[in-house]
């Protein structure tokens, strides 16, 4: 009874927070929604018996990513879709996506009839589960090590595409080999201007 | 006791969400959000799958696809500071160079 009422809490919780971040016009708000729709599938992992998917969930997903998503909302401090256009009609509410979810909707009730029809039971669950942390890294380490070893290069590529991705032009960015010159004996200029004591730069450059 | 249909229909829901949010939204953040959305719900019916078989290897799986989630946000994030960089928009529409 308690676990009925949970898993409805937090699909509706899912349900209604994904809904909301696809209709929300700003994007912050759409990145808060999204954080609050992984913490109740956090909680449905619960409810399956996998405590290490829920914590991760939280502490990668939530705590992680979607950081990553609000400082970019925030960087860029493009919130609207601001033509006329969007200001008026609502982007889920025009004839073109009205139908598509529409042809969507119906494709998605026809596959689950379909799928669930097939499948004799209700699909009730066994009572082992494998809940242990232990035995997922036993597992990780042994028949996955391998996957494992390619994820670690797979994040170090994306760490170092999007450092690329995101550097300014790299011609105006680069130092030019006449800056640092210049800038010295401008300095150098303003201080025997001032009448400074101390040897000029120039001076102990050959 | 929550029967896996229950899991495997409400993931089928999350993940139509998250399609009509890439087709609908004209927002290339949000855009990204949807596509979370969509792994989520696949993240949601690898757990459940797991759960009913009653091994560990679903959980697993839901740990590369998040370490593959992060990788596409950090390269999908910094595709979308360089695009607005160039353009100062964030409208797909806005990047049609390559389109005909």
């Amino acid at each position: 009874m308690t676990e009925a009422l949970a898993f409805y809490g937090f699909a509706a919780i899912a349900v209604v927070a994904s809904l909301l971040v696809i209709a929300q016009r700003n994007p912050i708000y759409s990145v808060l929604l999204l954080i609050a729709s992984f913490g109740a599938l956090s909680g449905l992992y619960v409810l399956l018996e996998a405590p290490f998917v829920a914590v991760i969930q939280i502490i990668v997903y939530a705590g992680a990513i979607m950081v990553l998503f609000l400082f970019v909302v925030m960087l860029l401090n493009a919130p609207h879709e601001d033509t006329e256009y969007d200001e008026r009609v609502h982007p889920l509410l025009r004839p073109g996506p009205m139908k598509f979810g529409a042809g969507l909707a119906l494709l998605l009730i026809a596959e689950l009839w379909w799928a669930l029809g097939r499948s004799g039971d209700s699909g009730s669950f066994p009572a082992g589960a494998v809940a242990s942390v232990g035995a997922i890294g036993r597992s990780l380490f042994t028949d996955y090590a391998f996957a494992f070893e390619v994820t670690s290069i797979l994040i170090l590529v994306a760490m170092v595409g999007a450092v690329v991705l995101a550097r300014r032009d790299p011609a105006e960015q680069r130092i030019s080999p006449l800056a640092v010159p210049e800038n010295l004996e401008e300095e150098a200029r303003v201080a025997s201007s001032f009448g400074a004591g101390g040897p000029a730069p120039t001076e102990n450059r050959p | 006791m929550i029967p896996l249909n229950y899991y495997l229909i409400l993931s089928a829901i999350l993940f139509t969400i998250g399609t009509a949010g890439v087709f609908v939204r004209r927002n290339l953040i949000t855009i990204l959000l949807s596509i979370e959305i969509m792994l989520n719900a696949v993240n949601l019916t690898f757990v459940a799958f797991g759960r009913a078989l009653g091994s560990a290897d679903g959980q697993i799986i839901v740990f590369f696809v998040m370490t593959v989630a992060a990788a596409e946000a950090a390269v999908g994030l910094a595709i979308v500071i360089a695009l607005f960089r160039h353009r100062e928009s964030l409208n797909p529409e806005s990047f049609a160079s390559l389109k005909w």
